[in-house]
């Protein structure tokens, strides 16, 4: 009689291509990058760190009224997005707008969803960060935790039903794994054998629980093997080991029908939100240091550079170039018109029904005794 | 256009209970065509087949719909179009509706089982804040209107709490989605292929007291029922009778027996609870000044308060009574006690004639 221990004799191995100095680690296979797409990622990822502190600033200032943004993060939004092709479906958590940035959502785009104008696809429905494009095939964020990774599963069947050259791909926190919709989705990807790739953003933290109070298990890659899932685990901040990665999984999940699992380790440097102080319940030092030593774009900045890709100029053109389109893009979305007001009545169904027609009667007749209640810069 | 009643009858502990399917007078409206008399579960598994045909996007999946399903709903479908189309799901309600919102997403019928409503809890995040919203909140970038959720509800003779619930009520808070209730075998056909067409999420609950009781002539062909259409099923000037599915039998028993007391009743069936016809059921009051509510599930945050209250909205100097609502009492539904909880025939009529005289 043998119980299998609560604990692997060895812990996973963290898949790694880049060193802390931009250096490539020997021995470590990797799936080559040309230059155009190497500084096409790092641009990207400038882009998306620039963007979080231009709008985090601006939620500050009481122009937006939240955010969150992905620092620390940018490898795994880059990269893993540069790995897939566009017609590849994804189903978002909310701290991944740079598979978006990458796809081509621009500035101004981003901008318009996070003041809720007229030019928001979402039609001002959803708070700030709550994007979606169908157009690029990423569906529209819900606050809502793990809800999407079973939509990814469906979605993946059909995939393969259509015979596609595609895979769907879920993103999703540490604190997600936690959700029982982590579980089922784990289940029926297996089960029904779809295409469809699990990647984990083991960031350390979910608001202020930290993982030991998340699981108990090593990390999530392990968990793969309890559902019948290939995975693996990665350094989320190497961005070389996250192309590597999430290529060769998107080989297998399109060309083998099955469902892989990547745990991409890696550190939440930002608060969870604007709504949140997290030197509240983590060491400042901590949260520094993670800043600094272990940044993923400086690390990736390290390796084009390297390669005589990169310098400095480039550097800081790229910066004050995407600081003030940033600003240029809110300075727009600020000013343009909200939604109208019947947009708060149409595509809760495919037709409006008779009951919300007779709502909205009674609500502009409500409006016109009362306008002052109303925000003026809704059209009635 | 011809109906037929038969008589079903049940024994059980002792009690002898008779639940009659009524006539269904008006429906399709279209009597050409080959009908043959079937139950509840053919006229379901035939309106599967026929989906499952004419759409080859579409999927049939849930627990145990494979071999035919624990109450034989999906029989022949998966030797007729294949596993790949209809498969059997791990047990786990949120995955099966999530599994179902995904593939609806990207364009699919998604035709998802749940075995019994009294399971369908665990999946109740992804059917109010997600399928319910997909829609709305992308700014209609996307929708899941593809995705219908069956599912068995109502009382059996012997489920007990968790054989026999009716969850309509919690469902019909949620702007975004649809509910459908059959009452007959030809209604469940016409209308389970509507909600499966429509481009909305859907959630059509079955009454399994019907699936061999209900025995009616039901066209072969395919064709649909309109959602958000009630049906005066009777035609009556004293008081009006609102109910859905399964009690509208027992409801047109308390009719005809209030018929030989001189008492002329209508009665409508709402078929679509979400969004719902107020209108024919507002015009019915009207002409009668009278109405009555009945449903299996719990008086209290019933249906029937929603009715009632936007009834009494529209119809206040109209009513010359009280609206009255028989309705299940505020237990989980039980046992043994099970004809002591239900709105029976007797308490229909009691409530009948104490609207009408008082």
């Amino acid at each position: 009689m043998r119980f299998l221990s609560e604990s692997p004799s060895v812990y996973s191995q963290c898949y790694r291509v880049l060193d802390d100095a931009g250096q490539l680690i020997s021995h470590s296979n990797f799936v080559p990058v040309s230059e155009e797409v190497a500084v096409k990622m790092y641009s990207n990822m400038v882009t998306l760190q620039t963007l979080d502190t231009v709008f985090y600033e601006a939620q500050r200032q009481g122009r937006i009224s939240f955010y969150v943004t992905s620092i620390g993060e940018e490898a795994i939004n880059i990269a893993s997005a540069a790995a897939l092709t566009s017609d590849d479906i994804v189903f978002p958590q909310y701290r991944e707008p740079g598979v978006l940035l990458w796809r081509g959502f621009t500035l101004q785009e981003f901008a318009n969803q996070c003041f809720g104008n007229k030019a928001d696809y979402g039609k001002g429905r959803q708070m700030p960060i709550h994007y979606g494009s169908n157009k690029l095939n990423y569906f529209t964020v819900s606050s809502t935790i793990a809800t999407q990774i079973p939509h990814a599963v469906g979605a993946a069947y059909s995939l393969k039903m259509d015979k596609k050259d595609a895979c769907a791909v879920t993103y999703f926190g540490d604190g997600g794994t936690s959700e029982g919709d982590f579980h089922a989705a784990m289940n029926f990807a297996a089960v029904t054998e779809s295409p469809v790739i699990f990647i984990c953003r083991n960031n350390g933290w979910a608001i202020s629980t930290p993982t030991s109070d998340q699981f108990r298990s090593d990390g999530i890659a392990v968990r793969g093997q309890a559902y019948g899932v290939r995975s693996i685990r990665v350094d989320g901040n190497d961005a070389l080991a996250m192309y590597s990665a999430v290529r060769s999984a998107r080989q297998m999940a399109v060309n083998e029908h099955r469902p892989i699992l990547i745990e991409a380790v890696t550190y939440r440097v930002g608060h969870h939100s604007t709504s949140d102080d997290s030197t509240k319940y983590r060491p400042a030092d901590e949260i520094e240091w993670w800043r600094m030593a272990r940044d993923p774009v400086t690390r990736f900045r390290k390796w084009i550079e390297i390669n005589g890709w990169w310098g400095s100029e480039a550097e800081s053109q790229l910066r004050s170039s995407i600081r003030s389109q940033l600003l240029h893009a809110i300075q727009i979305a600020e000013r343009a018109e909200k939604p109208p007001v019947n947009d708060l009545f149409t595509d809760v169904y495919d037709n409006i029904p008779s009951n919300l027609r007779e709502q909205e009667k009674l609500l502009k007749e409500t409006i016109n005794r009362h306008p002052k209640d109303y925000p003026a810069d809704v059209p009635i | 256009m011809g109906f037929r009643n038969i008589i079903g009858r049940r024994l059980g502990l002792g009690l002898v209970r008779r639940r009659k399917p009524f006539s269904t007078a008006t429906c399709d409206g279209d009597g050409n065509g080959n009908a043959k008399s079937i139950n509840l579960y053919s006229a379901i598994n035939q309106a599967l087949h026929i989906a499952l045909e004419t759409d080859n996007r579409a999927f049939v999946f849930g627990e145990d719909v494979s071999f035919g399903g624990v109450f034989r709903c999906t029989t022949g479908l998966a030797d007729r179009f294949g596993k790949a189309r209809v498969f059997n799901t791990p047990l786990c309600e949120q995955g099966i509706v999530g599994f179902g919102i995904g593939l609806a997403a990207m364009g699919n019928r998604a035709i998802a089982e749940i075995q019994f409503a009294d399971y369908i809890y665990p999946a109740f995040d992804q059917i109010v804040n997600e399928a319910a919203k997909f829609r709305y909140r992308s700014g209609n970038q996307f929708n899941c209107g593809g995705l219908t959720i069956r599912a068995p509800y109502g009382a059996v003779g012997h489920g007990g709490h968790y054989h026999s619930q009716s969850p309509e009520a919690f469902f019909c808070h949620v702007p975004g989605i649809k509910v459908v209730i059959p009452r007959s075998p030809r209604q469940a056909k016409g209308l389970l292929l509507s909600c499966i067409r429509d481009p909305n999420p859907v959630v059509f609950f079955e009454p399994k007291w019907l699936y061999r009781l209900a025995v009616e002539e039901v066209p072969e062909h395919d064709y649909m029922l309109p959602l958000s259409e009630a049906e005066v099923i009777r035609q009556g000037s004293d008081i009006t009778l609102v109910g859905w599915g399964a009690q509208l039998s027992v409801m047109e028993q308390a009719c005809n027996e209030a018929e030989k007391d001189g008492i002329s009743c209508e009665l409508i069936d709402l078929k679509t609870l979400l969004p719902w016809d107020k209108e024919t059921v507002e015009a019915s009051v009207r002409k009668t000044g009278r109405v009555l509510i009945s449903h299996e599930a719990p008086v209290t945050g019933g249906f029937g308060a929603e009715i009632s209250a936007s009834i009494v909205e529209r119809c206040f100097l109209r009513l010359e009574a009280p609206v009255a609502r028989v309705c299940g009492l505020d237990t989980p539904f039980p046992l043994v006690f099970e004809p002591f909880y239900m709105p029976t025939k007797n308490k229909i009529l009691d409530a009948i004639k104490a609207t009408v005289n008082y």
